[in-house]
């Protein structure tokens, strides 16, 4: 007889691993990344893939610098390179995604100890920044098909940022949304190459539930409370759901709010998460200098989520509460 | 009341329909003088006596402990040291048995006529608890009725661990002693209610021990779902009566007295022939058993090697006691059979999968039956931070093992929260 192996128990685990995790996710993000390339075309296209390869790329040499074993193959820098290209124009110039994809995966995961170390979400993170520092290039919109070549004009506005259409008509006043509530579902309109296809998002974000990769109370807390506010304060329900599907909300509830390394483990901390970024989302997009918040309200959450954690845990079966020590 | 988290396991029970066959007494057995939970006991027998079946051959002044018993007859042929597989070393009776299986003169049927004499006898019988953890059954129904008064006996038949069918063969084998066991316990200890807890992925040990009870006012038959740590003491009391057994507590604090199916049985068989614990059920199966899996009556001090030989295991890479989530492994084949092992299990493939970085995913927090977080524990564990591994709780962990089972990164949680329990400073 051979040597026996000696282990502790359990002497069983459940068929998952990390990869297999990242690759559900992105998997769940293929159909919004799809869509972005037939609305905004090959450049689109592009786009992702030097976000994904320089995200692969800037990962495995931050292991070699730091003599650390080799993490790409975890797949986690895939889906930080496909989130960030999501997060940008079709039209920005490459340097830029190479610089975001820096930003994302050198300073904001790696130098913070690698996957599952860093407090704030590495794409979302490097769009902010990307937004900041390069603005002129960050706020081209090109309109969908105008690759084509039929279009007059090529650029237009993001759903958010384009103004809203008001008249009177035989005494009452109007206000019209600048895109129809399918063009917003199905996502023909200008914005980020993945943020624009609710349909798809939803798609995947779903698609991540019934896998139990994503728990469902987060996109639902922060997807409800920015509708309630939105319709509270509005009054109408035609722009609450202009307002749902805008922008980057549904993007960042199902695929950046749900971030494992960035977002409490607690099943209330999950919910509180989402609370605070519809509220932060609606606070920014109504009375705020930018049309769209969506970042900062996430990034703003992933600064609380260790409080958010200590002080929603669950109370153990059986603990007794008075002993402290 | 709230339902507490766990997770689905494959059952890969099959060896459920397997009847129990009687394993012939090996060679030679090695028997150890610490088989329970507590003390180990003093060799009663030196090298060239001779031993008949079920003459005590270890016995102790100490309360906490139970005395063992001779399995074979035969003769002493040393008394090695036996290094348990908690690391501790004790003695072990090495027994050359002579095959006549000659019983002992001194066996004889204990009268049992109230709490007194039903303690006295059940610590002569040896018994155990026979689930796995090995708590000295005298030590458990010895409890003090006017401190901790008992209002229900939980008879724990869940068999949540995977493989295992050993207490399951006994429902479906031996149903007339688990009753016999349970209207025993309940007349002598005056305990009025019993539940007898049963997973619901054994329909027919519903059904036949529904029939036989169906008469009996005392005794419920409680249905449980399916599901990991379903058979755990905590869990199993809340999920039969709703009652939570607190920081420190025992079952007995809540009312409740919990034992194990075949431990009850193996009481009342000791009732009626007075012979003690030195034989048991076990479940031989696992990837690497290639036949003859199934449940057998081995004599305690059996190597597994003569069980693994008989199923054609001796490639497996892993030997476990017990079961999968919990069972211990065995470091060398050579080792015997002891009162708590109710499976040998023999796997293909030994090696622990590769430890990744945690990604904080939290599907450990939501696993944990008791509600911990092994994330944080350990954080706090590396951290060397007591006060933190205190207010976490870390002392109530149980280690089912439900997370490092669900962890991705395949991180040891479950052998940190015991490492980590280690550091708390004793009481």
């Amino acid at each position: 007889m051979k040597g026996l192996y000696i282990s502790p128990s359990p002497h069983r685990t459940d068929n998952i691993s990390t990869a297999k995790i990242m690759l559900t996710v992105i998997i769940a993000l293929l159909p919004a990344a799809a869509a972005g390339c037939v609305f905004f075309g090959p450049r689109a296209a592009a786009v992702l893939a030097v976000c994904v390869i320089s995200c692969i790329v800037f990962e495995a040499l931050c292991r070699i610098v730091m003599k650390k074993p080799q993490t790409i193959s975890d797949l986690s820098a895939i889906v930080t390179g496909l989130l960030l290209g999501m997060n940008l124009p079709a039209t920005v110039p490459f340097y830029i995604p190479v610089i975001g994809s820096f930003i994302a995966i050198v300073i904001v995961k790696q130098l913070f100890g690698g996957i599952g170390q860093n407090f704030a979400n590495p794409a979302i993170t490097a769009r902010i920044v990307l937004m900041l520092s390069f603005t002129p290039q960050m706020s081209v919109w090109v309109k969908p098909y105008w690759y084509s070549g039929t279009l007059d004009a090529v650029t237009g506005a993001t759903p958010l940022a384009e103004k809203w259409l008001y008249y009177t008509e035989n005494g009452v006043n109007y206000k019209m949304a600048p895109f129809t509530l399918s063009e917003m579902f199905w996502g023909e309109t200008g914005g980020c190459i993945g943020e624009t296809c609710a349909a798809m998002l939803i798609l995947g974000g779903l698609f991540l539930i019934i896998t139990k990769v994503i728990s469902a109370a987060t996109p639902v807390a922060f997807i409800g409370s920015f509708a309630l506010l939105t319709f509270i304060y509005t009054g109408s329900l035609n722009e609450t759901v202009y307002g749902v599907l805008a922008g980057g909300l549904l993007i960042g509830a199902f695929f950046m709010a749900t971030d494992y390394a960035t977002t409490p483990v607690t099943a209330k901390g999950k919910v509180v998460f989402g609370i605070g970024c519809g509220v932060i989302t609606f606070i920014i997009r109504t009375f705020g200098s930018f049309p769209e918040g969506v970042s900062f309200s996430i990034l703003l959450m992933n600064l609380l989520t260790p409080y958010i954690d200590r002080l929603t845990a669950a109370v153990p079966f059986g603990a007794k509460k008075s002993s402290k020590n | 009341m709230n339902k507490l988290n766990g997770v689905h396991l494959r059952h890969n029970k099959k060896t459920r329909n397997c009847e129990t066959k009687i394993f012939p007494p090996p060679k030679k057995v090695t028997i150890p003088m610490s088989q329970s939970m507590g003390a180990p006991c003093i060799c009663l027998v030196g090298k060239g006596d001779h031993v008949d079946v079920g003459q005590k051959i270890g016995d102790t002044d100490v309360f906490m402990s139970a005395p063992v018993h001779s399995s074979v007859s035969g003769t002493v042929t040393e008394i090695a040291d036996y290094l348990l597989p908690n690391g501790s070393v004790c003695k072990a009776a090495v027994i050359e048995t002579d095959g006549q299986q000659t019983m002992c003169p001194d066996i004889s049927v204990p009268q049992i006529t109230d709490r007194k004499s039903l303690i006295a006898a059940v610590r002569e019988s040896g018994m155990t608890g026979l689930g796995g953890a090995g708590f000295p059954t005298h030590v458990k129904l010895g409890f003090d009725p006017s401190k901790t008064p008992v209002d229900t006996l939980v008879v724990n038949a869940a068999e949540c661990e995977p493989y295992i069918t050993s207490d399951y063969r006994e429902m479906m084998e031996c149903a007339d002693d688990v009753i016999g066991g349970i209207l025993l316990i309940q007349k002598h200890l005056n305990i009025p209610m019993c539940k007898l807890c049963i997973e619901d992925n054994k329909p027919d040990a519903i059904k036949l021990m529904t029939e036989k009870t169906a008469d009996i006012k005392s005794i419920d038959i409680a249905v449980l779902p399916s599901q990991y740590p379903q058979g755990a003491e905590k869990v199993i009391v809340y999920s039969a009566t709703g009652r939570i057994i607190a920081e420190g507590e025992l079952p007995v604090n809540q009312g409740v007295l919990v034992m194990n199916v075949s431990t009850v049985s193996g009481v009342y068989r000791y009732s009626k022939d007075g012979i003690p614990l030195i034989n048991r059920r076990i479940t031989a199966d696992g990837t690497a058993v290639t036949k003859n899996a199934g449940n057998y009556l081995v004599p305690i001090g059996t190597p597994v090697s003569e069980i693994l030989a008989y199923c054609s295991a001796e490639d497996a890479e892993k030997v476990l006691y017990g079961g999968p989530m919990m069972g211990l492994c065995l470091y060398d084949t050579d080792q015997p059979v002891v009162k708590n092992n109710n499976a040998i299990l023999a796997f293909k493939h030994g090696k622990v999968p590769e430890t990744t970085a945690c990604i904080r995913c939290g599907r450990c927090v939501a696993a944990c039956p008791l509600r911990l977080m092994p994330l944080m524990i350990e954080s706090a564990y590396n951290a060397k931070d007591v006060a933190e591994l205190k207010r976490l709780k870390v002392s109530l962990c149980m280690n089912c093992g439900c997370c490092s089972y669900v962890c991705p990164a395949h991180r040891p949680l479950a052998e940190i929260n015991r490492l980590a329990k280690a550091m708390l400073p004793r009481k």
